[in-house]
């Protein structure tokens, strides 16, 4: 097992992209264009443009990401601090921030749960068969990254609303879906559908259906099947999809600002509660807030390179070190 | 076991992949599915695993109806043709798994199922790989555990889908002879899929020749290449040559000329003559049925290889032979041919 690579053959291009909306969640393989990048340049007279203007190149693009990027994460961080670390702290304990955080770790668990579910069905029935109205499935899937956060709140605030479609249904039953859980949780889970779907439907292709015919030839029950071949085969891509899905989830703010109603200590989420805060001139607060939700952002950067090298090394060699 | 197979249908939209497709076969047989890309074969073996679905007619294995049963329930085992090994897996539990998942009642014990699994890697003489991943072997290799898998669970019937199709032309050879000898061990009825004639001759007890969703022809390797049923038969094993003729009466012409052999009860109309290339006696020019000019000659091994323009039509015809070389040909030579064997069969179109 120690030189697994000369047993291998190459893999595959790793997957096709089919639209705009797969660019923003399928990983890139950044891995195999810088060695080809290093290869290429290795002896000096190959290099294609001469030092300055790699440099120049280099510093745009350096400058360019400190002004946009890590600038306004550093301020968030020392406005957060600004007040010291017991101001700080004391601004996240405080009551509305602790429901915040609540409410934002609650509705990401119930949209986070839901869409893995459904993200699996949807890539395994699209991957997986051959059906009529397949191509505008995928399109289907591909609505909430293409429809503006706001509509798609404004979309449960018309079904579910006072003056909406059930709304007086609802109201005569004493059901509370907009302005409560149940709203917020059904915008993000709109909102952040297509995360998983989308980060399973390339990778289910690529492996085909054979190994789970395999599988049935030989005596496997669905059940059997799908937990013993296609589950292992697609865990990196599905954790993957979740990631992306909670990040999006516990960050989502037009969806939800919509569907909320921003009562106080009840249907405010964290990144609604940072702006209420920042309005409020409290920026000690709002920046408290913000830094966790920062934060967030910087771990799941790192779980997700971390998951594409393993998604990468899936497609080349099969993952053998993985056991 | 065998397998029975009757009047299937099959149609992919408006493409008939099986047209009424007929099938027995004893027990212990090896049979060979042979023919084009397109003809049927992949379809009608996995229909016979349950892994496809004919619109019409039926399949019985043992003499009981199968399509009322799911691939899982029919006990036959399939191999494929880029292996389907799963990937996530050891060796040992990718063949270990059709033991693994049976159902808790009939299950073995963990020792009985690793027995099991080390005698199916003597078998295959890879027991030395247990540990490895599918990706760490060679093609041959990983044919040979997808083979101990399936022979894991004891299937009544063996199915292959090109099993060799994905492997280099040595490989392919050595494990032919190996399925043959492994075939003759464990006498497991089989059927394999192939395109490759000489691998289908080489390997299989009987041959199965499909084109366009029907059987062509059902023989032994012998039957199949000296006595072919079909003018495609003849065309689509062994090297043959074609020559369209026309049969009036009792005499075949070419071009026009009569040439010196019998109709052999061939009906009369546009035809096509069809002689194996090493089916051709060459003798001195003005002595057989047809004369050409040697345009081109390699010789290797015993025979000789020549490329011959028929005089007539303009000397556009030309024909490769493959003649002994006790007399050996020049190019620019002027000889006679006169066909040993031939058949002759209506033009289709």
């Amino acid at each position: 097992m120690s030189t697994p690579s000369s047993f291998v053959t190459p893999a595959p291009p790793l997957r096709a992209y089919a639209s705009t909306a797969d660019l923003a969640i399928s990983p890139p393989s950044h891995h195999e264009t810088d060695d080809l990048a290093r290869a290429v340049a290795s002896p000096k007279d190959l290099r294609t443009e001469p030092g300055p203007v790699r440099f120049v190149i280099i510093a745009l693009a350096v400058s360019f990401l400190t002004v946009f990027v890590v600038l306004p994460l550093v301020v968030v961080f020392a406005s957060a601090f600004s007040k010291g670390i017991s101001a700080y702290f004391a601004a996240l304990a405080e009551p509305e921030a602790l429901s915040a955080i609540k409410l934002t770790l609650l509705v990401a668990a119930i949209s986070v749960g839901l869409n893995l579910v459904f993200g699996v069905i949807a890539a395994w029935a699209i991957a997986k068969f051959d059906f009529r109205g397949k191509t505008f499935l995928i399109t289907l899937i591909d609505l909430p990254f293409s429809v503006s956060p706001v509509i798609s709140g404004l979309v449960f605030v018309l079904l579910f609303g006072a003056q909406g479609y059930w709304g007086t249904w609802l109201q005569a039953h004493d059901i509370h879906i907009l302005f409560a859980v149940p709203g917020i949780a059904l915008a993000t889970i709109f909102v952040t559908f297509p995360f998983v779907a989308r980060s399973l439907i390339p990778l289910m292709q690529e492996q085909g259906t054979q190994e789970e015919e395999a599988a049935i030839s030989l005596g496997a029950s669905g059940l059997q099947t799908f937990f013993r071949v296609t589950l292992p085969n697609i865990k990196w891509g599905l954790l993957y999809g979740v990631l992306l899905c909670n990040a999006r989830a516990m960050g989502e703010f037009g969806a939800v600002s919509v569907v909320s109603g921003h009562i106080r200590g009840e249907t405010n989420t964290m990144p609604l509660l940072v702006e209420i805060l920042y309005n409020e001139y409290q920026f000690v607060a709002s920046f408290a807030i913000a830094s966790l939700l920062a934060m967030l952002a910087l771990i799941t950067l790192v779980v997700k390179t971390v998951l594409e090298r393993r998604l990468d090394e899936g497609q080349t060699r099969d993952d053998p070190s993985d056991h | 076991m065998t397998i029975e197979v009757r009047n299937i249908v099959k149609k992919f939209g408006a493409f008939a992949a099986l047209d009424n497709v007929d099938l027995k076969v004893g027990k212990g047989e090896l049979l060979a599915l042979l023919g084009p890309s397109g003809s049927g074969k992949t379809t009608l073996l996995r229909i016979i695993a349950g892994l496809d679905w004919p619109d019409a007619g039926e399949v019985r294995i043992d003499g009981e109806d199968a399509l009322g049963h799911g691939a899982s329930e029919r006990h036959v085992g399939f191999v494929f043709q880029h292996y389907a090994l799963f990937r996530h897996m050891t060796v040992f539990e990718n063949v270990a798994f059709g033991l693994r998942v049976q159902p808790r009642a009939i299950r073995k014990d963990e020792a009985t199922i690793r027995a099991r699994v080390k005698e199916l890697l003597d078998l295959v003489q890879l027991d030395w790989l247990a540990n490895r991943y599918p990706s760490q072997l060679s093609g041959g290799q990983r044919q040979r555990i997808a083979l101990a898998r399936a022979l894991a669970i004891e299937p009544r019937i063996l199915l292959l889908d090109e099993p060799f199709g994905a492997l280099d032309a040595k490989v392919r050879k050595e494990l032919r002879q190996w399925l043959r000898s492994l075939h003759s061990e464990i006498h497991v009825t089989s059927i394999f899929v192939t395109h490759d004639q000489e691998e289908a001759l080489e390997v299989a007890n009987r041959v199965v020749v499909m084109d366009k969703g029907r059987i062509e022809q059902i023989g032994t390797p012998g039957d199949v290449y000296d006595n072919p049923a079909t003018a495609f038969v003849h065309g689509f094993i062994g090297e043959s040559i074609v020559l369209p003729v026309e049969v009036t009466g009792g005499s075949v012409r070419l071009g026009g000329q009569p040439l010196n052999i019998a109709a052999d009860g061939a009906a009369s109309g546009a035809s096509k003559l069809f002689i194996r290339r090493h089916d051709m006696q060459i003798g001195p020019a003005g002595t057989g049925s047809l004369e050409g000019a040697v345009r081109h000659v390699r010789s290797f091994g015993p025979i000789q290889r020549a490329e011959i323009a028929l005089s007539g039509g303009g000397g556009k015809t030309v024909i490769e032979i493959d003649a002994p070389r006790d007399r050996e040909l020049q190019a620019g030579e002027i000889i006679s041919l006169q066909p040993r064997r031939y058949r002759i069969f209506a033009a289709q179109d």
